[in-house]
């Protein structure tokens, strides 16, 4: 079971009714395994903060709650996770956040442990996918003793490592019914005042229950060294150093801090081993421990064992001997993620591509790749939503300076409904001159083909409404809206250049499925008729990975310049018969057919 | 599932350390699913198994890689860098890539397949001349696979994953009972699970049948 298959697995036999959360890597996977428990509410909200709020409401409705959601979702949600913590819970409320640690798919590595100490609420760290599950459970404990949300840390090798889990049975926690408490949950200055020193008060006591608490585990060895690990780091220490003591933090915020005492005053030396920040070093070394460890670990991208061992025992074993060492010219070429033969994107960025004077202001999908080559069609990514106040700000600043500048924003559909309509809606209300590009392909992409409030079906599989992109956007007050066929590239370009030429702000919605959603239809594939293709490489401008250069050729121009030929076949088992390609190709030499079986890989990832 | 273990007590060859073992190729070539067969397989023979994946945007067409890690009890469920005893390699820039993973005498599984992404055909990089032919000259056991020619052959290319791993069988401490196992609990539907279970046996025998076999057991110690 993955760790969040296993937190899904602890929510529900802890007795949990109510869990939202928003797609994102490396967290997904936790609602979409809870969505199959019987018994059970299970939604995707439009954003993190919404889903927080939802996770809340069931909580002080008396239910036990979870909300889950990647690193970066949390600072969406920080809004209420700020006042939750001073609210409190009815039932219990754990937050569950998973942190890409070393990115692998997320634009930053803050560390969520930060988020704990700001706003003041308890933090366990699992190790593994038994503890994920039961974590879970403690979590919901401590949430209702304590009156606290609680946060559980996860990292993308706790989320996305599957191990053995022992399962138990469903606990049905008595449902308690809202209470109408002003003084407790309509968080006026005067109730909050109030409420401020309880929370001072809660951390302290929650620093007792740490050191009593059995998710705090002291495993004795050589007492030459002793470490301090919290949650996964423990794993890499506990394999590097095996013979050493461990103190191993679970319930790793607020620290244990006699636990933590009497440990160290046991051991020779004291290393602390924790991934990213080093928040326990910084408090162990603030109650005036010495700490050995200082400065000596990573802060930037997983640890391993070897690193670990590395980092701490500079003059110990070094690292075994490889087979090969890494040969740095017979390194292959990158690999960087690419688009799905057949993308619906592509199109887009093909037309954009080719105008090389716009200013492109992208967004978080499957799009982003658009800043790769052949395309070169994406000039900023931030966050979620980003695209659209970005773009506006750029106009703004070049109107001001006196100078003619055409910005296009590029979001998907998922995107725009997580926090894209408030950016269109200030380019609407204060005058800017934006062309907005709304990627509909009716699935959250990136993150394998999640429902949203645009599909008309909910995670639990039930038929609800469908947002209409076209209505949306009229209703936010914008005049200029077309809808395009994204596989039809003069279509593309006349709606392009028409948006541009209009004064004002202006929306393309194109309206074709993502190619790994069961809405796509593959069509027949397409092949090359060898005889006709003249190595123009138009076709390879599309960057469908389904086109494959089988050789080149350099000929002399007329005008004496050389040029290199790149005559090209297509893998008949990746090209999804979008015929993107085939209005490239000037010698119409890609024509149906692809009843051909090379012996290929697929082009494109699988769901 | 412990009784598995319990009978090879005393032979297991895993009762004091921990195997290592890589899968990487692309996103979409179904290294995942073969991962899983394998951790499912580990798993039945009552080992302790930790697998670790790669998900979201450096799976789209991508290097995908598959950490999974045998043994009595095991922590870290990522392998240091030059301890893989054995690689599974789906493509052979991939093999190239990752094979300083591979410890000194460890093996270097390789499927038999180049696929050139996007930078390669737009010119901006070049693909590798002969990988197979540097790839011979690795510190250890070589063991090249016609995994994707068998699998077209046997009716999709998606098999190869499968094929691979009927190839690591022949060289892993699991009986071939555990894996048909985990075949079956992978692939539901009957007809699907019999393709796969062939190119199990396909790819167990291929490598079985190479001389190379008696190199591989001597080099990992099994």
């Amino acid at each position: 079971m993955s760790g969040n298959e296993a937190v899904a697995r602890g929510a529900w036999e802890a007795g949990v009714t109510v869990a939202s959360s928003y797609p994102g890597t490396p967290a997904t996977e936790i609602l979409e395994a809870f969505a199959g428990y019987p018994g059970v509410y299970a939604e995707w909200a439009p954003n993190e903060k919404v889903a927080f709020e939802v996770a809340m409401g069931a909580s002080l409705a008396g239910a036990r709650s979870l909300v889950s959601m990647k690193h970066v979702g949390l600072n969406v949600a920080a809004d209420p996770l700020m006042t939750s913590s001073y609210i409190g819970v009815r039932g219990g409320f754990v937050i569950v956040v998973s942190d890409d640690v070393g990115m692998s798919s997320s634009q930053n590595g803050q560390d969520t442990r930060y988020f704990a100490r700001f706003a003041k609420v308890p933090l366990l760290e699992p190790s593994d996918s038994q503890e994920a599950k039961a974590f879970v459970g403690e979590a919901l404990r401590l949430s209702e003793e304590m009156d606290t949300p609680v946060i559980v840390r996860l990292t993308t090798r706790i989320s996305h490592v599957r191990g053995l889990v022992s399962l138990g049975e469903r606990a049905t926690p008595p449902f308690l019914g809202f209470s109408k408490e002003p003084a407790k949950y309509v968080i006026l200055p005067a109730h909050a005042r109030k409420k401020h020193p309880k929370v001072l008060q809660r951390i302290k006591d929650l620093g007792r229950l740490a050191d009593a608490s059995p998710l705090n585990v002291t495993e004795w060895g050589d007492r030459e060294i002793g470490i301090i690990a919290s949650g996964p780091a423990y794993v890499y220490a506990r394999e590097a150093f095996s013979d050493a003591s461990f103190l191993k933090l679970g319930f790793s915020f607020p620290l244990a801090e006699g636990r933590i005492r009497e440990f160290a005053s046991k051991v020779k030396r004291l290393w602390i081993v924790e991934e990213l920040e080093g928040l326990v070093e910084a408090d162990v070394l603030a109650m005036g421990i010495r700490v050995d460890s200082v400065g000596k670990l990573p802060r930037i991208g997983e640890l391993t064992p070897q690193r670990v061992r590395a980092a701490l025992d500079g003059v110990g074993e070094s690292a075994p001997e490889s087979a090969s060492p890494p040969d740095v010219e017979l390194m292959p070429f990158p690999r960087p993620p690419t688009l799905c033969a057949g993308c619906p994107h592509m199109g887009v960025f093909y037309t954009l591509g080719k105008m090389r004077d716009l200013v492109i202001t992208g967004d978080i999908g499957c799009y982003t790749l658009g800043v790769g080559s052949p395309w070169n069609a994406t000039h900023t990514c931030v966050c979620m939503g980003a695209s659209l106040g970005n773009a506006l700000g750029i106009d703004k600043a070049y109107r001001l300076a006196g100078k003619e500048q055409k910005v296009v924003a590029m979001i998907g559909d998922s995107t725009f409904l997580h926090s894209g309509m408030t950016g269109l809606l200030d380019i609407v209300y204060n005058g800017g001159d934006v062309t907005v590009f709304i990627l509909d392909n009716r699935t959250v992409g990136m993150t394998g083909g999640q429902e949203h409030p645009g599909t008309g079906v909910t995670l639990q599989e039930e038929k609800t409404k469908a947002v209409d992109f076209v209505a949306l956007c009229k209703a936010l007050g914008v005049e200029h809206v077309q809808v395009v066929d994204p596989y039809k590239l003069p279509e593309v370009y006349r709606a392009v250049k028409e948006a541009l030429a209009y004064q004002g702000p202006s929306v393309i919605i194109t309206d074709r499925p993502c190619i790994l959603i069961e809405e796509f239809h593959r069509t027949q594939p397409y092949l090359v008729m060898d005889e006709l293709c003249n190595g123009c490489g138009a076709c390879l401008k599309t960057g469908c990975p389904a086109i494959q250069v089988i050789r080149r050729e350099v000929v002399r121009l007329p005008n004496g310049r050389d040029k290199e030929l790149s005559y090209v076949t297509i893998d008949p088992a990746g090209c999804n018969g979008c015929e993107l390609c085939v209005q490239t190709c000037g010698p119409k030499a890609i024509v149906p057919g692809g009843s051909t079986s090379r012996a290929v890989a697929p082009s494109g990832p699988q769901s | 599932m412990t009784r598995n273990r319990e009978k090879r007590e005393g032979t297991d060859p895993l009762a004091a350390r921990t195997l290592n073992v890589l899968l990487a190729g692309i996103g979409g070539q179904g290294v995942l699913t073969a991962s899983q067969l394998l951790a499912e397989a580990a798993v039945r023979a009552g080992y302790d198994v930790k697998k670790s994946e790669v998900h979201g945007m450096a799976q789209r067409g991508g290097v995908v890689t598959s950490h999974v890690r045998i043994g009595r009890r095991v922590y870290s469920p990522i392998i240091s860098s030059g301890e893989v005893d054995l690689l599974v390699a789906f493509e052979e820039a991939e093999a190239l890539r990752w094979r300083s993973e591979v410890r000194s005498g460890g093996i270097l599984m390789v499927n038999c397949l180049q696929v050139a992404p996007p930078v390669v055909n737009l010119g901006l990089f070049k693909y590798p001349d002969d990988p197979l032919t540097n790839l011979r000259t690795f510190n250890g056991s070589f063991v090249p696979v016609e995994a994707s020619a068998l699998a077209v052959q046997a009716g999709s290319p998606r098999l190869a994953g499968t094929i691979l791993m009927g190839a690591a069988s022949a060289v892993l401490p699991l009986v071939v009972d555990d894996w048909e196992a985990a075949i079956r609990a992978r692939f539901t539907k009957a007809e699907v699970a019999d393709l796969n279970l062939k190119a199990f046996h396909q790819g167990r025998e291929c490598a079985l049948s190479s001389a190379i076999r008696q190199s591989v057991n001597q080099a990992i110690g099994l």
